[in-house]
């Protein structure tokens, strides 16, 4: 029975990856760069609502009102300021370009803030320690629930987003292919800002999680990206949007039931899946039908369905 | 007054001139077919104006205003229209999503997704599919629609028949005709010159990145268009 709990923890810490690995996929699937700063940026987005929790005692969840739209902002001038110029300079640009991001937001950070670990846990009252007791072996965490059903509302809020809307549709049609957009009038740079500040947003809704269920610290970006980005290959490299979430469900129960045969493997066993799909040839859970598409249709690069 | 000037236009990729000091007009309603053999310089020629392609000098003009250094998402905006070489069209999108996301930037006017499929009723039982499943010709019809629903003021058809088969050609020319009867301002390239000047009030023929032939299509022979369009012009029987 144990390994049925094991099996449910890790659907909901796949949730939170879900959450951290959103963004990712995004960036990853529209623009083709992966984006080093994520992780950071997450973290930066736990640290603002730190930061407004030190001088308004209120709930973290209304600390994220205004955090929301200034990520929001920084992620559209993230992307029209630096890497819209980075992506002029060839692939490997943006990917430095991300990397002093990261860098610059974690120093900033620790001069900021300091060294010193924080959480968020405890502005939220009984959420963090409520859980409903299924059995005696089966547990479920009132927060690990919440932050899954945050994850799925995510996915299924970006899914209608790409596939019903307008603005969703100029985002794939830009994704396949930015030059041709441009021909039917679509400016392809401002398409681009937006799909930065998508995925900053989400990236800061993942920040908010971490900051529930963990402590965080200047330095705890690059752990969150690993996570992030081992989802997103897990799940299909932006082949699909819900690939993301599926990956970092298989990397948590990954993780889970590493630690259950040995607590020190629970990050490991997390590792050991993520180097076993990259190495196999199918290459991630949702690349297969991806793939039949492209063979059929030529290149694939978002899809909004999975 | 013409709608679309060209004025001394040169482009370049790299070192290589692909058009050299091309000048012509296009007025209201015209239709012109510009021809050429492979590497003239008219698909070139067509994405400078798309603004796809910078200039290295010359101007384009649309209705006397120099448009020359605009972008090209600007240009659907103003007016110009391009379906590129390869139809280019979203393959993971369905034929629906191809034309309405052209149309959320249309200028507004007469045609939209309904007027279009409309027009085109091959494609009404297609609109759910996904765009890279269609056959060449409905691939290039589909092009063509997604082109009017931005309303535009000039089309720009860029090697309308390439790789398509016999059966399909007559099914975008068809598709052409629709639009050319409904008053549309017109630059098609085709390497199928015959069938392009039938449509066109005017050819123009472009050898090497240069023009070396303009004439209304009424006035010019098969044979002046096909020595025009292999360089034979002014050479006498057994010159190389």
């Amino acid at each position: 029975m144990s390994w049925v709990n094991d099996v449910i923890q890790g659907i909901l810490l796949g949730g939170y990856y879900g959450i951290i690995a959103c963004g990712l996929a995004l960036m990853f699937g529209v623009m083709r760069i992966i984006n080093l700063a994520h992780g950071d940026i997450a973290v930066l987005g736990a640290f603002l609502m730190y930061l407004l929790l030190q001088h308004w005692h209120t709930s973290p969840f209304i600390a994220l009102l205004p955090v929301l739209p200034v990520m929001l902002l920084f992620g559209y001038l993230l992307q029209r300021l630096i890497l819209q110029r980075s992506l002029r300079a060839g692939v490997l640009t943006p990917l430095l370009a991300t990397f002093g991001i990261s860098i610059v937001i974690q120093n900033a950070l620790e001069q900021g803030f300091g060294p010193d670990v924080q959480s968020l846990g405890g502005e939220t009252g009984s959420l963090v320690t409520a859980s409903w007791n299924i059995n005696s072996q089966i547990s479920i965490a009132a927060l690990s629930a919440l932050i899954f059903v945050a994850a799925l509302v995510i996915y299924a809020a970006l899914q209608f987003f790409l596939s019903r809307t307008r603005m969703g549709r100029q985002m794939r049609a830009a994704a396949e292919d930015p030059d041709t957009a441009e021909l039917v009038g679509i400016d392809s740079r401002a398409v681009y800002a937006r799909a930065t500040a998508i995925a900053v947003g989400i990236a800061t809704l993942g920040g908010l999680a971490l900051a529930l269920r963990t402590t965080f610290s200047s330095y705890a970006g690059p752990n969150q990206l690993i996570f992030a980005f081992e989802a997103v290959v897990i799940g299909g490299m932006g082949a699909s949007i819900w690939g993301a979430l599926l990956g970092g469900i298989v990397l948590g129960i990954a993780q889970t039931i590493g630690a259950q045969i040995n607590p020190e493997w629970s990050v490991l066993s997390g590792h050991i899946v993520f180097l076993l799909v990259l190495i196999s040839p199918r290459g991630g859970l949702l690349t297969l039908r991806a793939g039949r598409v492209r063979r059929r249709a030529g290149s694939t690069r978002l899809r909004a369905t999975a | 007054m013409s709608l679309l000037r060209i004025e001394s236009l040169t482009a370049r990729h790299g070192l290589l001139e692909a058009v050299k000091d091309i000048s012509f007009e296009l007025g209201q309603g015209e239709v012109i077919a510009l021809v050429g053999a492979n590497g003239a310089g008219k698909s070139t020629l067509l994405r400078a104006i798309a603004g796809a392609h910078r200039p290295a000098s010359g101007r384009i003009k649309l209705d006397d205003v120099d448009i020359t250094g605009s972008s090209a998402h600007d240009r659907v905006r103003m007016g110009i229209a391009l379906v590129p070489e390869g139809r280019r069209l979203f393959t993971n999108l369905t034929v629906e999503e191809n034309l309405q996301v052209a149309e959320s930037r249309s200028r507004g006017g007469r045609w939209n997704v309904e007027s279009a499929l409309d027009a085109l009723p091959l494609l009404k039982p297609l609109r759910k599919r996904r765009a890279g499943m269609l056959s060449g010709g409905e691939q290039q019809a589909t092009a063509i629609c997604r082109a009017l629903v931005t309303n535009p003021r000039v089309l720009l058809i860029d090697e309308l028949s390439l790789g398509l088969a016999p059966v399909a050609v007559d099914l975008v020319y068809e598709t052409l005709r629709v639009v050319i009867e409904d008053g549309m301002t017109l630059l098609l390239v085709d390497q199928d010159f015959t069938r392009a000047a039938s449509l066109a009030d005017r050819v123009v023929c472009m050898l090497e990145g240069r023009s070396v032939l303009e004439g209304m299509s009424s006035e010019l022979g098969r044979e002046q268009i096909t020595e025009a369009f292999f360089g034979l012009a002014g050479r006498g029987a057994g010159q190389p």
